[in-house]
């Protein structure tokens, strides 16, 4: 791998989204108006937009960053631009950790913004602090986006990329226990649940929220999150292959 | 040492051969010439030689490496049929990236751009410009760094006559420089301008030859005509 390569990937996918002002906008007011939605929503229970808000703030990141790399690796796929990458002095890792690191700023954004929006005006509570909250939903965005880039090699078209969000983001969503507490489900939909790393990511956030100081479950759950990360990169470095039919 | 060095060169995709023992070389400072109907195997063909073909068989060297290995790809620049630039960026701004993965500076960015005659566009959407200008962005960062060998995937196809005379200029000024160039047509009339041509059909070569070679050995008035006397001399066989 090498720096230059990596930096000249990150710098041009946010020279791609600067081009795009629509998207970015979208990727920063989205999280924001569905906070607020929920927001009042909830108006009468404040004390549910309490439990659930930090975990939703966990999961806009992971979503909208697990469809916009998914898609953008497709695009990169299907013209060619991919094809003629791995014939120039790049590593595959290059192109990752150049998207990642990319995706990654555009995560810091999103997630600095729906936090202060939440906290600030919404009337969040968070009991720890919120730069843990920022770090929290930074990963869930990373691991979001590590994923997207990761199924991207299992889809043909753009339409497909889009049909993994019902497909792998939804299923682990209702298993995440943000709908239903985990200990309340089916027995084998618990071991589901604690296979899914969305699993980790949303408790994440939510003990981050409710706890004064980072416990030892919480350290676990990002830990987890933590290590998805490269691990899905990582499988993701596996799909790019130089040679192809 | 030849450019390009094939022996027995095999492609089998989908339980068909897309190239049959396929034999040529390729020399310093040649421009050749890669003509035939499409789907005769000449895509296959290129991408075997910048090491992005799956499944090949037979011996396949490169500057004297085997092909596809890393050492090869700062040495080898490639230009696939489609156009593959960035729609969304600049002109400029896909040729700084390409030239910052070869870690290249802004100069040569600037004579490249020149190159190919899209200074006046440079800093337009390349989604903005015509088919020629972006198929002439996608060559001007094949022509970043200096190649010793340049695998060019049609890339004339929808240029007006004066822009494809002025690329041909190009393409031989680049041979006498001493690199080799390997340029891909499904026009007969673009293999007269090669030094040399490679007259592919159903994944074989049926010739390699110059192209006044061509005219001699069949007696034909034109490169069409000689293409076709090569494919009914093949088929009574």
């Amino acid at each position: 791998m090498s720096a230059h390569a990596t930096v000249a990937i990150a710098v041009r996918v946010l020279r791609q989204l600067r081009h795009d002002p629509r998207t970015v906008a979208l990727l920063v007011v989205v999280p924001c108006v569905l906070m607020t939605l929920l927001r009042y929503a909830f108006d009468s229970e404040i004390i549910v937009f309490q439990r659930i808000g930090p975990m939703l703030l966990a999961l806009f990141p992971f979503v909208v960053m697990f469809v916009v790399t998914s898609v953008a690796m497709l695009r990169e796929r299907t013209t060619g631009t991919l094809e003629r990458l791995l014939t120039m002095p790049i590593a595959k890792g290059d192109v990752l950790t150049g998207y990642a690191i990319a995706f990654g700023l555009a995560a810091v954004v999103q997630v600095m913004v729906t936090v202060i929006v939440s906290t600030a005006w919404l009337g969040l509570d968070v009991a720890g602090s919120a730069g843990w909250l920022v770090v929290v939903a930074l990963l869930d965005a990373l691991l979001g986006m590590a994923l997207g880039l990761f199924l991207s090699a299992f889809a043909r078209t753009e339409f497909q990329a889009v049909q993994f969000l019902p497909a792998v983001v939804l299923p682990q969503l209702l298993l995440c226990g943000l709908f239903v507490p985990r200990e309340q489900m089916a027995e084998p939909l618990q071991w589901l649940s604690d296979v899914a790393p969305l699993t980790y990511a949303v408790d994440a956030a939510a003990r981050v929220a409710r706890e004064t100081a980072i416990s030892g479950s919480a350290r676990t759950d990002l830990l987890v999150v933590a290590l998805c990360v490269p691990a899905a990169l990582a499988l993701g470095a596996l799909t790019l292959r130089r040679r192809t039919g | 040492m030849s450019t390009i060095e094939a022996r027995d060169l095999t492609v089998i995709r989908g339980g068909r051969p897309v190239l049959t023992d396929v034999d040529f070389r390729v020399e310093p400072g040649e421009l050749v010439g890669l003509v035939g109907p499409s789907g005769s195997g000449k895509t296959t063909l290129m991408r075997a030689i910048v090491g992005v073909q799956r499944d090949v068989t037979g011996t396949l060297t490169v500057l004297g490496k085997p092909a596809g290995v890393a050492e090869l790809r700062r040495r080898v620049a490639y230009v696939t049929q489609a156009p593959s630039v960035y729609s969304d960026l600049t002109v400029m701004e896909n040729l700084r990236f390409f030239a910052a993965v070869l870690g290249l500076d802004a100069d040569e960015v600037r004579t490249k751009i020149d190159a190919v005659d899209l200074g006046s566009v440079a800093d337009r959407r390349v989604d903005e410009l015509s088919g020629g200008q972006r198929a002439r962005a996608s060559l001007a960062t094949a022509l970043l760094g200096r190649p010793e060998l340049l695998v060019l995937d049609e890339p004339t196809v929808g240029l007006d006559p004066v822009l494809r005379e002025e690329l041909w200029r190009q393409f031989h000024e680049l041979a006498q420089e001493g690199r080799a160039l390997l340029v891909s047509s499904h026009v007969m009339d673009e293999a007269a301008r090669c030094d040399r041509v490679l007259l592919m059909r159903d994944g074989r070569i049926l010739a390699d030859s110059t192209p006044d070679g061509l005219l001699r050995t069949t007696g034909a008035a034109d490169l069409d005509a000689a293409f076709l006397r090569l494919v009914e001399a093949g088929a009574s066989r």
